[in-house]
């Protein structure tokens, strides 16, 4: 088996606006199983860094324990990483940005470490808004340990253990609507095409970023009977629509046909351009999005695309009013503003 | 597009760069991969079967195979397979016992070869063991032909040559040596089966009219002629200055030569510009490290004879202009011509065809160039009993070539001389198999090392200099060898794709180091190179390009920069990727099957 990919590259590989290649956003070579679809994640992340421009070292990865929570090491080698407690990479994440607001977080978890152990953690870090990613990659089974049905696995579907799952399944993409997310997806693994531009509109939108990825696991959770497998997803896959992600400071190009698009301008200035197939969907229309993932539920369709999106929503910097900036920048002075402030601060209670 | 026909064995033989540039096609990698593994007399009889003068071709090749090698395209230098060949021939045993042996029964034919140079050879080489009766006739005292007369033994050892046209010589073929022939229609009166004309481009070029040549005629001679005089010991110095004219392979030869012979002031002049000279860039640099200035746009205007006594030349000073095709034509700077002095001169400007030993009533169709008339694919001539290959065929070229010719050459006669259609030529030996020796694990050492090109030590300088006879070279020590060795791609290690396996999960293309790998819409061929990851812009590569998925997309590789670093395949989860190592053989001699009919049968 190999463990080192090799360093050549592409000679014509294309440079991004820092003069960087795809390269500088890869990680080690990755050792999970042949053909796992969170690879196809990992390469979209770098695929989408690179093609945003963002500076690696201005990008924290964070994530809990399980298949997904172990590719941080597979992409953005030269950005930031913890590989926290099980389930509780919300608490770091929380932690981290709270302290440093300027970075860029992405949160990789599973549906074991965000759907299982990480339950609570994810409904509270949606309710505070937390500015970030929360990539979850989504493959029905607990992979690490041998395959086991885990909560998002549908009712009925057949992992290679071949006994069908008893139980009801939680909607990821349903929970974060609910509990508040302001900007909620869907994605495949095995549609990059639909997963990268998706992946851009989340680290530019300025809040929490919720990405449900399909990511089907090829060694316990691939079967014909399987609802997570590559060959029953494409055969059910949706979407609400096509979409373009338009960075800040690039010209629009494309001819957009009027009435079939609809416009999102985000908090940095990049536009989302959706080619809906419904013209009657409504992006920010949250109640909206909770019927349409029911209704493709109940005709056993995969509704993927972006389901929800809310440019102007609080993030938990604003809620709570807290400093403009990072932690680590503030001075003595600002630190320890002296006794003239103490006193100010008296008289006013005065 | 049309999906990829990976059972025409031309698509994968197009993918192995190096064996495909080579006029032999030598199996390149496979010899590398026995070298690494320290298997010279394999990597060695590998290079024998299809080239037959390894150690000659090891210090001496045009190597048509480097500049057309991968690794040249991922960073700034190839393989050096050349020197790697020599690498096999130096630390391989006594190989005699593995070459085949002519059998004592003859067939009865008798095949006349004229010149014993490495076409000659090679035909003898492939008929021997098929029970011809062969007989070389050479003017040289020895079998070689140019290698011997022209190549320099610095760069070619004396011993070198004589063990690997031994090798031939020893399966019981005739030479007649010291003999010139003088008229094709006597020989061919002597009722030989077939001939084989491999005489060379014996007549090197001279510069007859230009002023001062007769009376300069002592201090003047060809570059080909003295080099021959040299390496048979009828000239052993000359003069202190001396000026070599052109920029070939040979002129490279004649100033080297020239410095080991007592030339202190050697210099090359050149009419062309540097980069365009026709010496290979190596022996440039050989050249120039012997302190040999090469200087270029320089036009020969006249000899200066004193008194009977060559002082120098004149040149005219020249810059070249391209027109939109690339054409080059030399305008003149119009300043004072420029004086060199000199003691001699080496004129080595290029190599004519001459035969004035074939008679022209004798059936062989001669061109208004003077050259004969051939089939390019049987080299057989107007006359069906004669046969040419080599520089004799179709102008100076190299011995690789002329190795090439040979095979083909003696494929017709065989053919020829069984009564057979010679144009139904036999077709390659092709095998494809798998590498697979477990879920990860491959048969060939797929990893990929980062050392740049080794390079290959010299012998001190003053020394080499002091001796003619002394190899410049010192060759690769097993070190070195195995470093280098390492470096090839084993581009013969191919990527098959088999679509019906594929799941589309994108895990080859994420894994691609080279952004090889792409999933899209088919299109036409000149739209699918642009769409893909990194656009397909090298033409000369080829891209592969599968059936239709389940999605109704397809699988398209760009071959350019794959390093068959097989990650693909390692990530593949459904083996739909597979590295299979792929071997071409150009068919020999009597390798047809001798009754066509029989071999048709079933059973047979």
């Amino acid at each position: 088996m190999s463990y080192i990919r090799p360093h050549f590259r592409h000679p014509e590989q294309p440079v991004n606006d820092l003069g960087y290649t795809r390269r500088h956003y890869e990680g080690s070579l990755s050792t999970l199983c042949a053909g796992c679809g969170h690879d196809s994640v990992s390469a979209a992340i770098i695929q989408a860094c690179f093609e945003l421009s963002l500076p690696p070292h201005k990008i924290a990865k964070l994530s809990g324990i399980g298949c997904s929570s172990k590719t941080p090491t597979y992409f953005l080698g030269k950005s930031h990483g913890f590989n926290s407690v099980h389930g509780r990479m919300p608490s770091v994440a929380t932690g981290a940005n709270l302290a440093n607001r300027e970075m860029i977080y992405i949160g990789i978890s599973g549906d074991g470490d965000t759907a299982s152990i990480g339950l609570g953690q994810f409904a509270h870090v949606i309710r505070r808004g937390l500015n970030m990613l929360y990539l979850v990659a989504n493959n029905g089974c607990y992979g690490l340990t041998k395959g086991q049905d885990s909560a998002t696995a549908d009712r009925g579907s057949v992992s290679r253990k071949g006994v069908p799952n008893p139980f009801e399944a939680i909607d990821l993409c349903t929970m974060a609507l609910q509990t508040g997310a302001s900007f909620v997806a869907r994605g495949f693994s095995g549609d990059k095409a639909q997963l990268e531009p998706l992946i851009k509109a989340a680290l530019c939108h300025k809040g929490f970023a919720f990405i449900d990825v399909i990511s089907p696991c090829v060694t316990f959770n691939n079967t014909s009977r399987s609802s997570m497998g590559y060959e029953f997803v494409r055969d059910h896959i949706d979407a609400t629509g096509k979409m373009d992600f338009v960075p800040l400071r690039q010209e629009i190009s494309a001819n957009y046909e009027p009435g079939s698009s609809q416009e999102i301008t985000l908090h940095d200035g990049s536009v989302i351009h959706l080619y809906k197939k419904n013209g009657a969907l409504h992006q920010h229309d949250r109640n909206q999005a909770i019927r349409n993932l029911q209704t493709h539920r109940e005709q056993e369709q995969i509704l993927t695309g972006l389901l929800y999106l809310d440019p102007d929503h609080c993030e938990f910097h604003d809620t709570l009013g807290t400093v403009k900036q990072p932690l680590r920048d503030l001075g003595e002075g600002d630190l320890c503003p002296g006794s003239r402030a103490l006193e100010a601060i008296n008289a006013s209670l005065r | 597009m049309e999906p990829t026909n990976g059972k025409n064995p031309e698509y994968f033989h197009k993918v192995v760069d190096c064996q495909y540039a080579c006029p032999a096609h030598t199996a390149v990698p496979e010899y590398i991969r026995l070298i690494a593994a320290r298997r010279y007399t394999e990597a060695y009889l590998v290079n024998w079967e299809s080239n037959v003068f390894p150690g000659i071709l090891g210090r001496t090749c045009d190597r048509p195979c480097e500049p057309a090698c991968r690794r040249g395209r991922i960073e700034p230098e190839p393989v050096a397979i050349c020197r790697l060949k020599r690498v096999a021939a130096d630390f391989k045993d006594d190989i005699r016992h593995c070459l085949p042996v002519a059998p004592e029964r003859k067939n009865g034919k008798r095949i006349a070869l004229v010149g014993a140079g490495p076409a000659s050879l090679t035909v003898a080489r492939d008929l021997a063991p098929l029970g011809y009766k062969l007989h070389v006739f050479d003017s040289l005292k020895a079998g070689g032909g140019f290698m011997r007369s022209q190549i320099p033994s610095f760069r070619l050892p004396e011993s070198v040559l004589d063990e690997e046209v031994g090798y031939i010589l020893e399966m019981g073929v005739s030479s007649h040596f010291n003999r010139t022939i003088d008229s094709l229609k006597d020989l061919l009166d002597e009722n030989y089966d077939a001939v084989f004309v491999g005489s060379g481009a014996p007549r090197g070029r001279d510069l007859k009219n230009l002023p001062g040549r007769k009376p300069g005629n002592p201090y003047i001679h060809v570059g080909i002629d003295w080099l021959a005089s040299v390496a048979f010991g009828h000239k052993t110095s000359i003069g202190r200055r001396v000026i070599v004219l052109g920029g070939g392979n040979t002129a490279m030869d004649c100033c080297r030569t020239a410095r080991r012979l007592g030339g202190e002031d050697v210099k090359v002049i050149v009419r062309s510009p540097f980069k365009d000279m026709k010496a290979s860039p190596w022996e440039k640099e050989d050249a120039i490290h012997e302190d040999i200035p090469i200087i270029d746009n320089h036009v020969p205007l006249d000899f200066v004879v004193e008194g009977g006594v060559l002082t120098g030349m004149h040149f005219e000073q020249v810059r070249a202009e391209y027109d939109a095709n690339g054409r080059r034509t030399l305008v003149k700077l119009n300043q004072a011509p420029v004086f060199y002095p000199c003691d001699e001169v080496l004129v080595a400007i290029g190599q004519e065809n001459a035969f004035p030993w074939i008679e022209r009533n004798i059936g062989i169709v001669f061109d208004k160039w003077g050259m004969p008339v051939l089939d390019p694919d049987t080299f057989q001539s107007a006359n069906p009993r004669v046969f040419f290959g080599g520089d004799a065929a179709f102008g100076p070229s190299n011995i690789i070539t002329a190795v090439a010719h040979g095979h083909q050459a003696a494929i017709s006669i065989d053919l020829f001389c069984q009564g057979r259609d010679i144009t139904d030529r036999p077709p390659p030996h092709v095998n494809l198999v798998s590498q697979k020796m477990g879920i990860h694990e491959w048969s060939y050492d797929n990893a990929i090392e980062d050392d740049p090109r080794y390079r290959v030590p010299l012998v001190e300088k003053q020394l080499a200099l002091g001796n003619r006879k002394l190899e410049v070279e010192l060759g690769f020590d097993a070190a070195a060898a195995y470093r280098e060795a390492e470096r090839c791609l084993n581009c013969d290690v191919q990527t098959v794709f088999e679509e019906t396996r594929c799941i589309e999960c994108d895990a080859c293309v994420d894994i691609c180091p080279t952004d090889c790998i792409n999933f899209t819409a088919n299109l036409p061929e000149p739209d699918l190179r642009q769409r893909l990851r990194v656009p397909a812009r090298n033409q000369d590569q080829d891209i592969y390009v599968s059936a239709n998925l389940p999605t109704g997309r397809v699988m398209v590789k760009d071959e350019n920069v794959c390093l068959h670093c097989g990650l693909c395949a390692e990530r593949c989860p459904t083996a739909a990727w597979d590295m299979q190592k792929f071997l071409y053989q150009v068919a020999k001699a009597s390798e047809w099957p001798l009754n066509a009919e029989a071999a048709e049968s079933p059973g047979n």
